[in-house]
Formats: C-alpha cells, structure tokens, sequence
C-alpha cells in the first residue's frame, strides 16, 4: 500500500501536464486554465478540511476573500508592492480563519455548517458596511501598472499563467506532502472515527484546528492569487455562492483526493464555458450534469477512478 | 500488596442521571499484572474502565496512573501516557485498511519513520494471526476479525496498560485459544486490565480477579478464591 513511486509520478506528470498545456492551448484556453489553477488552490484548501477532515464548512468565501481583500485593500490603500501585499492577504485570513475556527470548531456536523454560514454572511454584510475601502459588491480594479512582481508583468497572459501555475504548484504539493504525513493520516482517521482517534492518543481538536488554518490560508492564498492576477476584487466573492462553489467543485472531482479539486474546478468551469456556447439555458445543462454525477459517481470523479482502476490514489 | 500500583482509584462514584453507575469504588492494579474485571451485566465494569482511560467522567472520586493524578486529564493525554484502551462495541476505522487502522495508532509514537512503522505494524498483526488480512478494509473483515484487529491496535501502541472491554467476545474457538497464548506472552510485560465474560478466559489468564457488583467491588482475590466465594457465587457465577 505504500508506493511513493506511483505518487510522485502521478504529482509529476499533473503539474507537467499542466505546464505543456500552456503551449499546445489556445491563448483563451490558457487565460481559462491559469483562472482554473487558481480556483482549484481554493477548491484545494476546501479539500483539506472536508475531504479529508470530515468538516463541512459553508463558510470559506470568507477565508477566500479576506486573502482577496488582504491583497487588495495593501496594494490599493496602503500603496503596498506585489509581495508584502501577497503576505497581508495570508495573513488576513490567517487571522480570520484563527478567530472563527475557535468558535466553529466547539461544535460539529449541521451546527458547524451553520455557525461557519452565519460567520461568512456577518462577514459579507462587513464587507458591505465599509464600502468605503472595500467598494462593496462594485468591488474595485487594482491597476495593471501595479502588478508586477520582480519587475516581471503579471497582467502579461504568458506570465500570469505562470504565475498561476506556480501558486497552484506549491499548493498541490504542499497538500500532497501533508495528507502523507502522521498529521495528515490523523485527519483522515478524525473523519472515519474521531472518537476512536481521540482513544489513539490523537489530540483531535489540535488536529481539527490546524486543519481548518490549513484550509482558510489556501483559500486565502487563492483569493490574494485571484485578486493579483485578475485585477479586481469585490464583495460578491465573499457571499454565500463563493461558499457552495468549492464545495461543488470538490464533490464533482473527488473528496479525499489529490487531484479532485483540480479535476472538479476545470470540470465546473468547463462545463459551464462549453454548455453556454450551446444553448442559453446552460445553468439546466449544468444542474442536470451535476446531478447525473452524484447519482452515478457518488465518489467524484477521481473517487470513481480510485475505485474502480487505481486504489492507490492518494 | 508488594509491588507498587500502576493503577489507582480512590472513591470513584459515577451517577448516570439519577443512576449509580459506581459508588466508592477503590481499585488497584500492581504494574505487570493481568487482572480480570469480571461482574454481571450492567455491574458498571464498563464505566470503570471508561473513567480510567477518559471516555467517562467520574462525579467524584480519583484516579492516579504511575503515581499521577490523571482524574481531569484529557483522554488522549492519558492515552499518551502509555494506557491503551479497546472497546466493548467494535470500534475501528472501517473504510481504512487493517493496517492502516494499526498504523495510526503505532505513527502517534513513531511519526513517519516508514519502516519502523511497518514493522510493528505487521508484528501486531501477526500476533493476532491476521497479517494477511492486512490490506483489506477494516470494515470487510469478519466480526471476529474486527476484534482482533482492536487488540492489535492496542498492541502496535506497545501500552504499560492495556484495557479491554470483553475481547473474546465474538472469537472462535480457535481465536479464543490463541487470545489466551497472547495474554499470556504479554504478561510480565504489560499490566492488563480484561473485563471478561468467559470464565475458563478468565480463570487461565488472570493472576488476579476484581468482581464488581451494582457499582461497588464485591470482592478481590485469586481465581480459586473467587470460585469459593459464596457472594461472589450469588452475584455472578452462580447465574451461569
Ligand atoms: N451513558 C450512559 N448513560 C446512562 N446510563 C448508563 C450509561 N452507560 C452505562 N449506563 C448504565 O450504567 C450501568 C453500568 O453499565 P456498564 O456498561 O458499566 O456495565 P457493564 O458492567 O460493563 O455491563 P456489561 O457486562 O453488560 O457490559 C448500567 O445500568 C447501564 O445501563
Ligand atoms: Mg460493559
């Protein structure tokens, strides 16, 4: 059952892909994957405390877009370059997903689904209140000229999958490592049987906490990603549909799994770029695919394929 | 008694919502002794042991490992100290391998050194006669397997204490034998605390038996002690 070879040819020849795609796609294919690998950091983040914690939060467009706002609200009003501001977007939801867990994670199932909504909808309706600095659900642009990074243009379509590439990269591989190690196996023994983990010797509260820090600074890094590359940030990220998406895009590609939020993501966006091409009522397509997929592959995508042909998949 | 207690209660009482679980009960158990907790259904063997490894708070009373009062003591902290603990209903990680469910408790100790882990792992395994099952789901496995599985998930954590909640139960005969050469190559070791039904399990493992009774100790001694005893023969063997 262990076989580090198989992972880490498996982790290869994702991001491998991912960088030759970049050359044998379109220019519109690639302005799509590099949104993609961004999302996919969130959907990642979201992974790692439901997939493989067992936590069903319906709160993370918070974490997503205080990373977002983090970013923004830096560069825009304290004039602050590409990387410190990359930093404050970490630590903003850092610091917010620190004080909520605390409260969240004393309860657990539906409670803990309803405490992190309402979290994220005072959160939304904050955002709101101070659209002075945050522009509310207008949002604000932050401006080409600023984005650049070691002089390196991240507005440039080339660089800016690049850029993206690298934030996916060091996420996936830094959730690859961690879902391998004693910490990361404990995560997943909590979602089977917290009580029997508990009586293991784990301190699973610790566990959950650190897994739910884990997760709110991914999404954040994805927000601060979303907002530097994309150039704009805007309350609508904070309400309650950027809380289901990932947890759309998980389902679909695979709770549990390394890939799955890769795979759910470009599914997800995919769907809707290619259906909407068609025919203008795309969101039927959409909702009819998405419910042929959980009646039929209740696993997810990569969850069918590690059931059926590679139980290896980690 | 001559050597020291691993294990200590003091005036232990546990009410359930109006129902005395335990009242007062004085426990001890000398470091390298296989004791036997043996008692009715319903005598409160269950809740004992749960106030000792955590999963139960007591209303009042102490409880002291190795000397450390560990009565407010979170569970897993206590677990930690060396006290492994398999329950009476059949707890494992159903959806992870056999060995996976054994690895975790051994990588709480050992981290991620892979080979040392997998060595302990299947010598746990092997030592309950099941490491070829090791790569199927805990969950596929037989009931008996799944208990067998518990004890060595117990053993891959190489406790001081080891606690059982009524391990032989649901075992073959064959199991039964083999649980008896387990016990009986851990003792000296290991300290084992075994609430048992089966009173030839009993009476072949244990050097000393507890007998509890509507929440208090009705009695101590030897297994031949305990088969002279009329209260003990009114309480609880001469039901069988
Ligand atoms: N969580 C609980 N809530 C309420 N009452 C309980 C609880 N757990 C146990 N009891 C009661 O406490 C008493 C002692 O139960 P316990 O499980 O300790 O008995 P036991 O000696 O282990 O019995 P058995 O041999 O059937 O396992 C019983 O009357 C039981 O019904
Ligand atoms: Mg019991």
């Amino acid at each position: 059952m262990i076989r580090p070879s198989r992972d880490v040819s498996l982790h290869a020849g994702v991001l491998a892909a991912l960088l030759l795609l970049f050359f044998v796609t379109s220019a519109y294919h690639n302005g799509n994957l590099a949104r993609i690998m961004v999302l996919a950091v969130f959907a990642m983040g979201y992974n790692f405390l439901f997939g493989y914690t067992g936590l069903l939060s319906l709160g993370h467009a918070l974490f997503f877009s205080a990373g977002m706002y983090g970013l923004g609200i830096s560069m825009n009003h304290l004039d602050m370059t590409v990387l410190p501001a990359f930093g404050m977007g970490i630590l903003a939801s850092l610091a917010v997903t620190g004080a909520i867990g605390f409260l969240a994670l004393r309860t657990s199932g539906v409670a803990f689904m309803i405490v992190t909504l309402m979290f994220a909808q005072a959160g939304y309706l904050t955002i709101l209140l101070f659209g002075k600095y945050t522009r509310g659900d207008e949002g604000f642009v932050i401006q080409q000229a600023e984005r650049t990074l070691f002089g390196i243009d991240l507005t440039d379509p080339t660089n800016r999958y690049f850029a993206a590439f690298a934030l996916f990269a060091v996420s996936y591989l830094f959730i690859a490592w961690a879902v391998r190690t004693s910490f990361g196996r404990c995560l997943v023994a909590i979602r089977e049987n917290e009580a029997r983990a508990r009586m293991l010797g784990y301190d699973t509260a610790r566990h959950k906490y650190l897994a739910l820090l884990a997760s709110g600074v991914l999404s954040g890094a994805s927000g601060a990603g979303y907002a530097l590359l994309f150039g704009y940030a805007g309350a609508t990220f904070a309400s309650v549909q950027y809380s289901i998406l990932p947890l759309l895009w998980v389902l679909l590609g695979g709770a549990g799994t390394t890939i799955g939020p890769l795979v759910g993501t470009a599914f997800a966006f995919y769907l809707v770029d290619v259906s909407s091409e068609f025919t203008s009522a795309y969101l039927l397509v959409v909702g009819a695919t998405i419910v042929f997929l959980t009646l039929f592959f209740p696993q997810g995508l990569s969850g069918e394929l590690r059931r059926r042909l590679a139980p290896w998949l980690p | 008694m001559a050597s020291v207690s691993l294990l200590e209660t003091r005036q232990v009482c546990k009410n359930f919502g109006g129902l005395d679980a335990l009242v007062n009960v004085d426990f001890d158990l000398p470091g390298g002794q296989v004791r036997a907790l043996i008692g009715p259904n319903g005598a409160g063997k269950s809740t004992l042991v749960g106030t000792i490894c955590g999963r139960i708070k007591p209303t009042s009373g102490s409880i002291l490992f190795d000397g450390q009062e560990i009565t407010q003591m979170a569970t897993h902290r206590r677990i930690c100290l060396g006290i492994a603990y398999t329950f009476q209903i059949t707890s494992v990680f159903s959806r992870l391998t056999a060995f996976e469910n054994v690895a975790l408790g051994v990588r709480r100790i050992h981290g991620n050194r892979r080979h040392k882990v997998r060595g302990l792992v299947m010598e746990a395994l092997e030592r309950v006669n099941i490491a070829d099952l090791a790569r199927q789901r805990a969950g596929d496995l037989s009931y008996g397997h799944q208990r067998l599985l518990e004890i060595a998930m117990g053993l891959g954590q190489s406790p001081v204490l080891f606690i059982m909640d009524e391990p032989t139960q649901g075992l073959s005969e064959g199991e039964i034998e083999g649980f008896k050469e387990l016990i009986r190559s851990l003792s000296g070791q290991t300290t084992i605390l075994l609430i048992e039904h089966n009173m030839n399990v009993v009476m072949e493992t244990a050097q000393y038996i507890t007998v509890l009774n509507s929440g208090s100790v009705l009695a101590e001694g030897t297994g031949d002690e305990m088969r002279r005893n009329k209260q003990v023969q009114a309480a609880y063997l001469g039901r069988n």
